[in-house]
């Protein structure tokens, strides 16, 4: 059997190993890789949410157990420092020696650290820094906790990134650029500009043509930075990100051809000089390029697989280098020629200064072709100039109307998908055409899931969704295919259509949206939904008349229904705070009605076995005692789980108790898609677990951070940080709109983790709309909050006052008996019903004679 | 569904006690009954009350409405439907629950058990 070796598991030798595994080919050959670094291949593109709540974990691609699985031979740890090409052998730090048939080079690069006089000692090891690893991100914490200030050399993308990074670690933070503007190679002076001003509205420093001379020690912070020009900056901590550098020693050494740079020159099928050597990803050098994206190396990887297994092989024919990235919030994008460097290229620009919009096309002379463009602020229009520029499209309309989208002429520029040739790229990570998505249609896909997973589109960056789904629903509608998020047969609209209805056009009932938009007389999964809807936007009572016959049986008796048919009581414990006096109430009345009890999950405390006609009288005794209803029957807020915080724990810093207190009283009305649940940590320590609730506060020393859309249950997903340091007013205002946001566009019974997943743009868009206020609806969607929460009321509260609804709680209408089917044994010194067996055995005993 | 003779009717409730859309038990002669009233075509319907997957008496709190047209009930435990017409479970061929005959005089409400 042919055997490899892949020599580096980062992003690019990984994609190689997956494309042998993802196509079978693993049983012609035996692979073996080696990485310098200690864990295997993770996402390095996906390094700095590291610093929004993201483990080390959370970004592997790999693993021990599918390397295995696959029979893939792995050493970590474990550097390969000699190859001899003659007897086809590599060497590791470690004394190992493998043999080869094929060797593959995918070693990445180096973060270039200029050669500037600096401090040579162990603090200086911990404090002056790169950006490319774990390890990286790691020591940049460490330093982190006892730095003030932190400067990042270097203003390209990784820079500005990097400061974002230096930035959520709570420091001062300062980028210091070489060049007269920051991202000097993607965008041009004008965009340059655009981009500073919105990042020091940040909060940023940024200092521009500043030439490093030396590092020195300073004299209140760790370090001074002296620029040519006789300026000086201090700082504690200090990062380069001044661009990367091959990783090509170990090639070097082999002997194989190098371009004058560095870069391991490789031709159109990825091999090396030695044509049994490859080169992909970072390390390789093709026509005088280095890639120094991801995407490129992807495409090498498949190219080599290809011409390894001796297949027809695709060519690697150069990558666009063509990027979109958010940068601290702010979008950014380039395409192609930005500078209109290529001859007889015109360029047209806009600057608006009042929105902070560059926008920039670069055309041909008879311009009637894209040939780049540059897009600051907003980049809305890059996946349509984009394609556009790959296919050498003819332009829609006048250059300059493109930078104008919202005139008639503008309008016209925005192009259909149909245009698009089939060869169109849509997905640059995976290399994904629009032919390979419309294949994918016609072979049976009808969702955005089963795009993913069958063409891997918009499973990388995610910067292809939106288009990606354009393409599949036009293709879907090409079929005839019928693209219905109907809730049921009987309407055909979304929950979120339906929530828009009933909001736009006030309708009150059920009755009267059914007659006006549905038919039929309604399901089970419809009236639960509408009564959800209902409650969101008038929060009327739940079992008043008009309501009563859409509640499902846990909201029409307020309380979850148990496998004998029995209920469940859970007053509301807020924070999971409770007085002694009103822990003892609870015990008396579990004793007196024989109720299990159990401590929740959720930090409070539930009573089970309740029968019907035993309901209201358990819950009069619990309102007489000042307690409330929990909810737990109810799509709403569940519980607000809190740890003790700085009221007695020695790390808290905020008063996380008072918060969640706070939370859960304001929230504790609203009807929503699914259950909502709320935690609040005092510190970083995190023992409320908020990081896994859908709404998640922890304290720092500067305020609260607030996550969103985490969720535990049967697929776990952390929450994302949604914006840091806010004070108890913006705090609840961003609850309010997420929350309103989420109960206005969600599906039934999903969940915010799965909503935020599907919602397009993700956390992004979520903070545009949330923060920014993008659509012009934060007022409105505060109003909607207000209104829910003037009008709260306990349902127990009401019930208990009102005589006819009372009469719905006993099990007979015409007889006062209980349900002769109940049948108990105890446990532990407490009341739970028997099972099967146990009653088959009960009745034998009856009926023997 | 025939009347047999020995079945008589029992009254069980006044309509005015009932709110439309929902449903009730009655205990008539030791059995469970769930009636229900569905509010749009005004119709009323009883069946046994005992979930036969579940096993547990509580059919009369499950949610009603129509199935392709057919008016059913959804177990509150684990949402099997049954018509109310008919009894059968539309989710499980070999299942069927029994009905009983209902007639209004008046405001009361009988049922044949
Ligand atoms: C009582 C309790 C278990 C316990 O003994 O501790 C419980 C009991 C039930 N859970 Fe839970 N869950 C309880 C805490 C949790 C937690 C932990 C937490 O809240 O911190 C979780 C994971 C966190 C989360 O939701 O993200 C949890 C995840 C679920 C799920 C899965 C949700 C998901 O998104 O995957 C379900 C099923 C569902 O909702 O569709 C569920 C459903 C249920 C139901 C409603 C099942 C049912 O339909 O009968 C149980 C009803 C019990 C009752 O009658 O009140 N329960 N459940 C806990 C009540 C907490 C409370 O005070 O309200
Ligand atoms: C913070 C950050 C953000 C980025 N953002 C983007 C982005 O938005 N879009 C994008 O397209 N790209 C982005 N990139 C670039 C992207 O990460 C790289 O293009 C990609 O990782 C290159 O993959 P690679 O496999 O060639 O190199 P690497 O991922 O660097 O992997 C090389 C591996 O080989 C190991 N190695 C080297 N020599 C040896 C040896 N002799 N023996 C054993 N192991 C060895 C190294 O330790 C390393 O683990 C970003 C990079 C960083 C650091
Ligand atoms: S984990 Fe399952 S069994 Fe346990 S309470 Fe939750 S839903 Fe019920
Ligand atoms: S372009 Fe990155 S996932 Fe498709």
């Amino acid at each position: 059997m042919e055997r490899i070796i892949v020599v580096g598991n980062g992003m690019v030798g990984h994609h190689f190993i997956d494309q042998l595994i993802q196509q079978d080919k693993l049983g012609q050959v035996q692979v073996t890789t080696f990485s310098e670094e200690s864990r295997l291949a993770y996402d390095r593109v996906q390094l700095s949410s590291y610093f929004s709540g993201k483990t080390a974990d959370d970004l592997m691609m790999t693993s021990p157990e599918y390397y295995d699985e696959h029979g893939v031979q792995y050493f970590v740890n474990d550097k390969v420092i000699e190859v001899l090409p003659e007897e086809k052998i590599v060497v590791t730090a470690s004394g190992r020696r493998e043999s080869y048939d094929k060797l593959v080079l995918a070693t990445g690069s180096y973060p270039f650290v200029p050669p500037i006089p600096r401090p040579e000692d162990k603090a200086a090891e911990e404090n002056i820094l790169v950006y490319r690893t774990i390890e990286d991100l790691e020591a940049m914490t460490k330093s982190g906790e006892n730095s003030k200030v932190g400067v990042v050399v270097g203003g390209g993308l990784l820079g500005l990134e990097a400061a974002k990074a230096l930035k959520d670690l709570g420091m001062e933070t300062h980028v210091v650029e070489f060049a007269p503007r920051l991202m000097a190679v993607q965008v041009c002076d004008g965009g340059g500009a655009i981009l500073r001003t919105k990042i020091e509205e940040l909060g940023v420093k940024v200092h521009t043509e500043k030439n490093t001379k030396e590092i020195v020690a300073g004299e209140n912070t760790r370090y001074r930075m002296n620029f040519a020009d006789g300026s000086s900056l201090d700082t504690d901590m200090i990062l380069f990100s001044a661009g990367i550098r091959p990783q090509d020693q170990l090639a070097r050494e082999t002997g194989l051809e190098l371009g004058p740079r560095g870069g391991i020159v490789i031709n159109n099928q990825c091999q090396t000089s030695n044509p049994d050597i490859y080169a992909i990803g970072e390390c390789a050098l093709w026509e005088g390029k280095i890639f120094g994206l991801v995407a490129p190396g992807y495409s090498m990887a498949k190219v080599t697989v290809d011409h390894i297994a001796g297949e027809q092989a695709k060519e690697f024919a150069g990558a666009d280098m063509s990027t979109k990235l958010k940068l601290m919030g702010v979008d950014v994008a380039s395409i192609g020629d930005a500078h209109a460097n290529t001859e007889g290229a015109l360029s047209y620009s806009l600057s608006d200064e009042a929105r902070q919009v560059y926008k920039k096309v670069v055309t041909n002379a008879a311009g009637d072709r894209l040939l780049g463009a540059v897009l600051v602020g907003d980049a809305d229009d890059y996946g349509n100039w984009l394609q556009l520029f790959l296919n050498d499209m003819p332009l829609p309309v006048a250059p300059e109307y493109l930078l104008v989208p919202s005139s008639e002429e503008g309008a016209a520029a925005a192009m259909g998908v149909d245009s698009l040739p089939d060869s169109a790229q849509i997905c640059s990570c995976f290399d994904v055409t629009k032919g390979q998505i419309c294949q994918a249609v016609r072979d049976g896909a009808t969702t955005m899931g089963d795009i993913k997973a069958t063409t891997g589109a918009a499973t990388g960056c995610g910067g292809c969704s939106a288009l990606a789904v354009q393409v599949m629903n036009a293709e879907l509608e090409n079929l005839g295919v019928e693209v219905s998020n109907d809730i049921c047969e009987h309407f055909a609209h979304s929950r979120a259509e339906l929530a828009d209805i009933v909001r736009v056009k006030k309708i009150k009932t059920f009755e009267q949206l059914l007659s006006e938009h549905g038919k039929g007389h309604g399901c089970e999964i419809c009236k639960p939904a509408v009564g959800s809807i209902l409650a969101t936007f008038w929060n009327d009572y739940v079992l008043k008349d008009d309501h009563i016959s859409l509640q499902d049986t846990n909201d029409i008796f307020l309380g979850n229904m148990q496998k004998d048919g029995t209920y469940s009581v859970v007053p509301r414990i807020a924070g999971g705070e409770i007085t002694p006096d009103k822990l003892i109430v609870l015990g008396e009345v579990a004793k007196e009605y024989d109720l299990y009890t159990k401590i929740t999950g959720g930090q409070r405390v539930d009573l089970f076995g309740a029968q019907l006609h035993e309901l209201p009288k358990i819950w009069s005794k619990l309102i007489d005692a000042g307690f409330e209803t929990g909810h737990a029957y109810g799509k709403s807020l569940r519980t607000v789980k809190s740890c003790v915080g700085s009221t007695w724990c020695r790390y808290g810093v905020q008063d996380s108790v008072g918060m969640a207190i706070l939370l859960e009283n304001r929230y504790k009305g609203l009807r929503a898609p699914h259950k909502i649940k709320f935690g609040v940590s005092g510190c970083t320590r995190e023992c409320a677990e908020a990081q896994s609730k859908d709404i998640g506060i922890i304290a720092t020393e500067g305020g609260w951070g607030l996550y969103v859309c985490g969720n535990g249950g049967m697929r776990p997903r952390h929450a994302d940080l949604f914006a840091t340091d806010l004070d108890d007013v913006t705090l609840m205002r961003y609850i309010d709109r997420v929350l309103m946001f989420y109960v206005r566009t969600a599906d039934r019974l999903q969940r915010t983790s799965v909503w935020l997943e599907n919602l397009e743009g993700g956390v992004d868009y979520l903070k545009e709309v949330v923060i920014e206020d993008k659509l012009h609806i934060c007022e409105e969607l505060e109003q909607n909050m207000h209104h829910v929460v003037e009008s709260y009321q306990c349902e127990w509260k009401s019930t208990v006052n009102d005589e006819k609804k009372l009469a719905r709680f006993s099990q007979f209408i015409n007889a006062d008996e209980p349900d002769n089917n109940l049948q108990y044994v105890r446990e532990r010194g407490q009341r739970r019903p028997a099972t099967e067996e146990e009653r088959i055995q009960t009745i034998e005993i009856v009926e023997a004679p | 569904m025939s009347e047999l003779a020995t079945e008589t009717w029992t009254e069980v409730c006044r309509k005015s006690q009932l709110s439309p859309g929902t449903g009730v038990c009655a205990l008539v002669k030791g059995k469970q009954i769930a009636i229900f009233w569905e509010g749009i075509s005004d119709q009323i319907f009883a069946l046994s009350n005992y979930c036969p997957f579940g096993k547990v008496n509580m059919l009369s709190r499950g949610l009603i409405g129509d199935f392709k047209g057919e008016l059913m009930v959804a177990s509150p435990l684990y949402k099997q439907r049954f018509s109310l017409q008919t009894g059968q479970c539309l989710d499980d061929e070999s299942v069927s629950i029994p009905t009983y005959q209902v007639k209004i005089e008046g405001d009361a409400i009988k049922i044949a058990a």
